[in-house]
């Protein structure tokens, strides 16, 4: 019989595929079972956010943020905040920075919840899934009294936030860190130790830290391959640099440790939030600067100087001074940065968002060469990608 | 600027001599131009000198100002975790001259270039995969440019007939509104807008 020459076989993973979390065409060169080259294309998600920035006032920009990355909204209204504070040379107030970090790290456990319950999902377990979920829900649910919105929040704003905690909220994120410990401790319980897990996840899709920082990993990630570097430790932004919190940090880089440095940052997160909740102060929420934050409603009823500033604010919104920055905050996912060109209009001239799960995206060709299909599943759980962020 | 940028600063202009162009020390972040050729020689030298270390690429992207003779930017930003210390490069073209490929210094950088190339295209040469990465299969033109339309040239629908997705050009059932913004917020000149009639009679 005459040897026949084997052609690879070439096959789609996506656009339409439960575990592509999104829209994600991931072509793959198999090898039988193994992966030879992994080609996600992206940008099936993409609505042109950074042009759409580009004609809207700085105050009309900051709600695109949320739509970037859906799971942790909140994280990246803080980059853009910060961002435009910086061009405007003001700072937040402290009970602002203080709730911005509240809800800032009530963001991150909402993402690694969602994280470490759909990659658990991802391979084969739907327990976590369901229990994860409920948790998730009160978040909404205090996203949803401070700010009335769910997820889509434009609560962090340049200048500040856009109001106060409601009585009794304070109370309720306290009491429910407390009974959050026992949903994490069963997370971990099902997950950890639990051999299927463990024989998916361990020593598949690592990755050593050199070639981590090569390919522009960051956040859980970058930790999870044994590189000790927190952007709210090395540059601390609003509050952080006033609390106390351990960074986690991973050994070999898997998937396994990717999901174990999640978990534990959960911990960390809940520190932060009672932190926070004990020490917060009294006070404004944002700038006393009418020409950036708007002034009080009360006062709009009676004086025409409040309702001229509230009008101009919400219509022409505020003139950045020109220049241009690049502001990083450390999101759920990794570093969130933009980079903001000002021209002295109210309109930003350039906002570049940098987005972590780009950045991790494109390692997929090396993390997963070599693999079996099925781990292709595994690292793209462990990589947290969302496609809003990704196709911005 | 702190003084550890200052002195990165002092020391960049002296190591990359003709490579650098323009150090802006005014902002609280540090932004050098490098002449375009050099600029693989530049990140690397980044990336391996043991003042700099500046270990990652975080972040590549275009930027557009029409009005210059070379109307491109190319935006690499860096970060060095082992002095805790960002530094932004830039680099000028126009629509025709390439910029060399740094894929070969950081690999973080391939995406973020095929991103440039599809969203204002910006060539770069050396570049082992230059394709679209963000915009629709067979898309034509660059998005991000300033002169490229808000609203774009074509719109999809899914056609009932055909049984399949076709192009048609873009029709908005509203006009596009644009506002005048530059008006001042506090005060008005000396000539208000629209009185310009009053004052051109004064002449005569």
């Amino acid at each position: 019989m005459p040897e026949h020459l084997i052609q690879n076989y070439t096959m789609n993973f996506g656009p339409q595929h439960p575990s592509a979390h999104g829209v994600l065409r991931l072509v793959l060169e198999m090898d039988g079972e193994v992966i030879e080259r992994a080609d996600p294309h992206v940008g099936l998600l993409h609505r042109g956010t950074e042009k759409l920035i580009e004609y809207k006032t700085y105050l009309q920009a900051v709600h695109y943020f949320d739509r970037l990355d859906y799971v942790s909204p909140q994280n990246q209204e803080h980059a853009f905040a910060l961002a435009v504070e910086r061009l405007l040379g003001v700072d937040a107030p402290p009970r602002a920075q203080y709730l911005r970090v509240l809800f800032a790290e009530l963001g991150r456990i909402g993402n690694h919840l969602f994280t470490i319950c759909a990659f658990a999902m991802d391979v084969g377990a739907m327990t976590p899934m369901l229990w994860g979920f409920e948790e998730r829900e009160r978040l909404m649910e205090f996203n949803e009294r401070v700010c009335g919105a769910r997820l889509h929040m434009g609560y962090f704003r340049p200048g500040g936030v856009t109001q106060d905690m409601p009585a009794g909220l304070a109370d309720d994120i306290m009491a429910w860190t407390e009974s959050f410990e026992k949903v994490v401790a069963d997370l971990e319980a099902l997950l950890s130790e639990n051999r299927i897990f463990k024989q998916r996840s361990v020593d598949i899709g690592a990755i050593p830290a050199k070639d981590a920082l090569d390919l522009g990993f960051s956040g859980p990630c970058l930790r999870a391959s044994g590189v000790p570097w927190d952007l709210r430790k090395a540059q601390p932004y609003d509050a952080y640099g006033r609390l106390d919190f351990d960074v986690p940090v991973g050994k070999t880089g898997d998937c396994y440790d990717r999901y174990v440095v999640r978990l534990y940052e959960i911990r960390e997160s809940l520190k932060i939030i009672r932190q926070c909740l004990e020490e917060m102060p009294d006070g404004p929420v944002k700038v006393d600067d009418r020409k950036i934050a708007p002034p009080p409603r009360a006062e709009m009823k009676g004086s025409m100087e409040a309702l001229i500033h509230h009008f101009k604010l919400y219509t022409e919104g505020y003139h950045v001074p020109a220049g241009e920055t690049y502001t990083a905050v450390e999101a759920p996912k990794g570093e969130f940065a933009v980079y903001v060109v000002a021209d002295g209009t109210n309109r930003p001239y350039r906002c570049k968002i940098r987005s972590p799960g780009f950045a991790h995206l494109a390692a997929m060709d090396y993390l997963c060469r070599g693999h079996l299909l099925a781990d292709a599943v595994s690292v793209l759980g462990s990589l947290d990608i969302v496609f809003g962020e990704v196709d911005r | 600027m702190e003084q550890g940028l200052l002195d990165l600063a002092d020391y960049l202009e002296m190591a990359l001599g003709q490579a650098v162009l323009e150090v802006d020390r005014s902002g609280r972040e540090l932004c050098v131009v490098v002449h375009r050729d050099t600029v693989a020689r530049v990140l690397t030298f980044l990336r391996d000198d043991v003042n700099c270390q500046f270990a990652q690429l975080v972040d590549l992207c275009g930027a557009d100002y029409p009005e210059r003779p070379e109307r491109f930017d190319v935006v690499y930003n860096l970060l060095s975790l082992t002095h805790n210390r960002r530094i932004r490069i830039k680099v000028r073209t126009d629509e025709v001259q390439p910029v060399p490929s740094v894929t070969g210094v950081f690999g973080s950088a391939n995406w973020w270039e095929r991103e440039t190339w599809d969203l204002f295209g910006i060539y770069f040469v050396g570049h082992p995969d230059l394709r679209r990465i963000l915009t629709d299969y067979g898309f034509e033109g660059h998005p991000l440019r300033k002169d490229f339309p808000l609203t774009g040239y074509v719109e999809v629908r899914y056609d009932d007939e055909q049984k399949r997705v076709v192009y048609e050009p873009v029709k908005l059932p509203q006009e596009f509104r644009t506002f005048d913004f530059l008006s001042p917020w506090e005060g008005l000149p000396t000539l208000l807008a629209g009185d310009e009639k009053g004052s051109a009679s004064d002449k005569d």
